[in-house]
């Protein structure tokens, strides 16, 4: 099952490769990853997906608490939760299907970023389900370039993951 | 105002650090000058990084205290890393020092560097790279902290030549608390949880405790007695936990787990109830099965890392916390509980260990003639010190048969590297121990493959007099991986011998300095191993032949339950 984790750690150097390094090390995915600090700029919120069952999780979720630098950390999916991904995406558009694609832009609240008299950049925002969506709905559309940030989370309601 | 080099000294002498091992080179110069000049932190000088590592965990398995290393950049760094590597698959606390290159040359593949943070990093509890030397005194303050708290565990501070720089001067004050706001270990276990174990355990009928390495390493051994005393149910230790309960007493069922007794696995494999502490449920524990592993049992588990908990065996009361409290907080319920044992069923579950136990699944059969065999040679030695020396061993089959046939009756007397496995350990941690005890009886029991992994360190027992007596099972090979061709791979043995490259110990052992004596009749053994141990203010190098035929038994069974076991060349359960 895919997990949404999301850690409060040190904003220091070196943290993140030992994140990074407890899931390569453990043979565990990481599906896609975020980080940047957060309000208090001695912290950094790390947002990373990976799939596993529950036991798997456990194991993930305990490891990530005993590395030093992390502070706290919460799986997003055990609660209801936002979520978000931005992507950028430049496609090839001429003739008809510039009217075509800008529509379909349109009807996922999509922006178009940039033109040039040949191609688009479209900028999405939302679920990751929704981003694959969009895709799939640009079916047969020439993609020349495409960048996502993966996920990024929050809990929804009163929660919040702070010190 | 003091140099970054000697705040350092400063600081691990605050820190309580009498002892350090480790070797110079280039980066590490300064901090080396800061030595020289004062006399308050003892550095011993090993021949190779790897011995100071094991050292200092021989140091810290013995005392409890922490071991300090210090090591140049590059590849002293990198050949602290098996050791580094050993100390934290075993838990113990260690903090390594290990010079970097200067900071402006940091990144720019200059002369010996090396990225030690990230080449330690999946072997370390935690790092430090010290960017000022004014952030000294703090990081060895955390260090120690992490080091020696929670599950214990290595730490590495990489310090860059020119923050040990002696023309620069800093203010020092060393700090009286450490607080890490992201790292805060468990300091008591879950009384619900703990509770609710005690019912469990008060009404079992067929219960084992299962006691590893963390009773030892969590000074929990004393407790472990006391409750288990006062259950009176069988307790069975670990490789790592060998000590923690009297291997004399009555109650102790031996070691279990791939080369454990008969009577430790059947126990294990028909209990209903096992309280695990300290203890991690390792694959040498399990055997490779874990769907087959003691299917009747209610596990009960107590450790102070959760990750450890259901990592394999899934626990149905899961404790987090230190052993040593939580076993003391388990005992106070047991004698408030009005719930009895059940005398009965407590009464035919040691009738039925008893008649495992008549198997004597540890019997020694004599080679015949003057061979000896190399079980004869560890009860020789338990004989020799009155089982009441420190042992340390290497890896491999002479591992097994010290861990088999002498008998601990007190915890941090068996030195031995458990989880990694690290042939060339014994000699240097032996080392370790007799600097933390000059008085005490230290014997290193190894084989001519693992002894030759560190045998350098002959000349650092040489120059600090360290009268360790080496007790070599000589079986000509590599004992353990020759047991394996002969049982999986048809006899054949791939680059497991060298009968006829090896050297002359007792010669080897006197160029060095040392004493040597080489046994190889079976009626000499008990006398000379005597007269071995009488000559207290020397290093005495035991060569004994033993019959390199000799396999270790008992063996569990690949993927077999805990009850499918060789229990000799031509019998099995």
């Amino acid at each position: 099952m895919r997990r949404i984790v999301s850690v409060l750690m040190e904003n220091q150097p070196g943290a993140l490769s030992r994140v990074v390094g407890l899931f390569s090390q453990r043979n565990y995915n990481i599906n896609s990853l975020t980080v940047a600090p957060t309000e208090d700029p001695t912290l950094s919120r790390l947002t990373l997906t990976t799939i596993g069952d529950d036991r798997k999780i456990e194991q993930i979720i305990k490891h990530l608490n005993k590395v030093v630098d992390v502070a706290k950390l919460v799986d997003l999916t055990e609660g209801s939760h936002i979520e978000r991904e931005l992507m950028l995406i430049k496609v090839k558009v001429t003739g008809a299907q510039r009217a075509e694609v800008k529509r379909i832009a349109d009807i996922f609240r999509g922006d178009v970023v940039d033109v040039t008299p040949t191609m688009y950049t479209i900028q999405l925002t939302g679920t990751s389900e929704k981003l694959d969506g969009f895709l799939q709905a640009l079916h047969g559309t020439s993609v020349l370039e495409m960048v996502r940030t993966g996920v990024t989370g929050i809990a929804k309601g009163e929660k919040v993951l702070s010190m | 105002m003091l140099s970054g080099g000697d705040m350092l000294l400063r600081a691990l002498h605050d820190e309580g650090v009498e002892l350090m091992f480790g070797y110079p080179g280039g980066a590490a110069l300064h901090i080396y000058d800061a030595i020289f000049n004062q006399d308050k932190v003892e550095h011993i000088l090993v021949r190779h990084e790897q011995a100071a590592t094991h050292a200092a965990d021989g140091y810290a398995r013995s005392t409890g205290r922490p071991g300090v290393v210090l090591v140049t950049s590059g590849p002293g760094a990198t050949n602290a890393i098996t050791g580094i590597a050993t100390a934290f698959m075993d838990s113990i606390p260690m903090v390594v020092i290990s010079g970097q290159v200067a900071r402006d040359a940091i990144g720019s593949d200059a002369f010996q560097e090396t990225d030690m943070i990230g080449v330690s990093r999946p072997v370390v509890k935690h790092s430090f790279m010290v960017r000022q030397a004014e952030d000294i005194p703090m990081i060895i303050k955390q260090a120690f902290h992490i080091a020696t708290t929670g599950r214990p565990g290595p730490v590495v501070i990489d310090i860059p030549k020119d923050v040990a720089d002696p023309s620069e001067t800093f203010p020092y004050e060393y700090p009286e608390t450490v607080k890490i706001r992201s790292y805060s270990p468990p300091v008591k276990g879950h009384s619900g949880q703990i509770k609710k174990a005690v019912e469990i355990l008060m009404q079992a009928k067929k219960p084992v405790i299962y006691a590893g390495g963390g009773v030892v390493q969590g000074d929990g051994a004393e407790a472990l007695t006391k409750l288990a005393k006062k259950l009176g149910y069988p307790v069975t230790n670990t490789l790592m936990g060998l000590g923690a309960y009297p291997a004399t007493d009555k109650q102790f069922v031996g070691m279990l787990g791939m080369h454990g007794t008969y009577e430790a696995n059947m126990s294990m494999h028909e209990s209903d109830v096992i309280l695990a502490i300290g203890a991690r449920f390792d694959d040498r524990v399990t055997n490779s099965d874990v769907t087959k592993f003691c299917p009747d049992a209610t596990i009960l588990h107590i450790d102070i890392d959760p990750a450890s908990i259901s990592k394999t065996i899934t626990a149905h009361v899961p404790i987090v916390g230190p052993v040593a409290s939580v076993l003391n907080e388990m005992l106070e319920q047991v004698e408030a509980s009005k719930q009895k044992i059940d005398k009965e069923a407590l009464d035919a579950w040691w009738k039925k260990i008893d008649h495992w136990r008549e198997r004597d699944s540890l019997a020694v059969t004599p080679a015949g003639g003057e061979l000896i065999k190399p079980q004869q040679v560890v009860q020789a030695l338990y004989a020799a010190t009155n089982g009441d020396a420190y042992i340390t061993s290497d890896v491999g089959q002479h591992q097994m048969f010290a861990a088999q046939y002498y008998h601990f009756d007190l915890p941090r007397r068996w030195i031995n590297s458990g989880g990694l496995g690290t042939m060339g350990f014994g000699l240097p941690a032996a080392m370790g121990v007799q600097l933390a005890f000059p008085d005490a009886v230290v014997a290193c029991v190894t084989g001519e493959g693992s002894i030759q992994m560190n045998i350098q360190e002959l000349a650092t027992c040489n120059q600090c007099a360290l009268p360790i007596k080496i007790v070599n099972l000589n079986n000509e090979a590599l004992g353990m991986v020759k047991q394996w061709q002969d049982m999986q791979y048809g006899g054949r043995y791939s680059h497991s011998t060298y009968a006829d490259s090896l050297p002359d110990f007792v010669a080897l052992a006197e160029a060095y300095g040392h004493s040597g004596v080489r046994i190889e009749k079976l009626s000499e053994l008990g006398a000379k191993m005597k007269e071995a141990f009488a000559m207290k203010d020397k290093l005495v190098f035991i060569d004994v032949a033993v019959d390199p035929n000799e396999h270790v038994y008992p063996m569990a069974i690949k993927g077999g339950s805990m009850s499918e076991m060789y229990l000799s060349k031509t019998e099995r359960t």
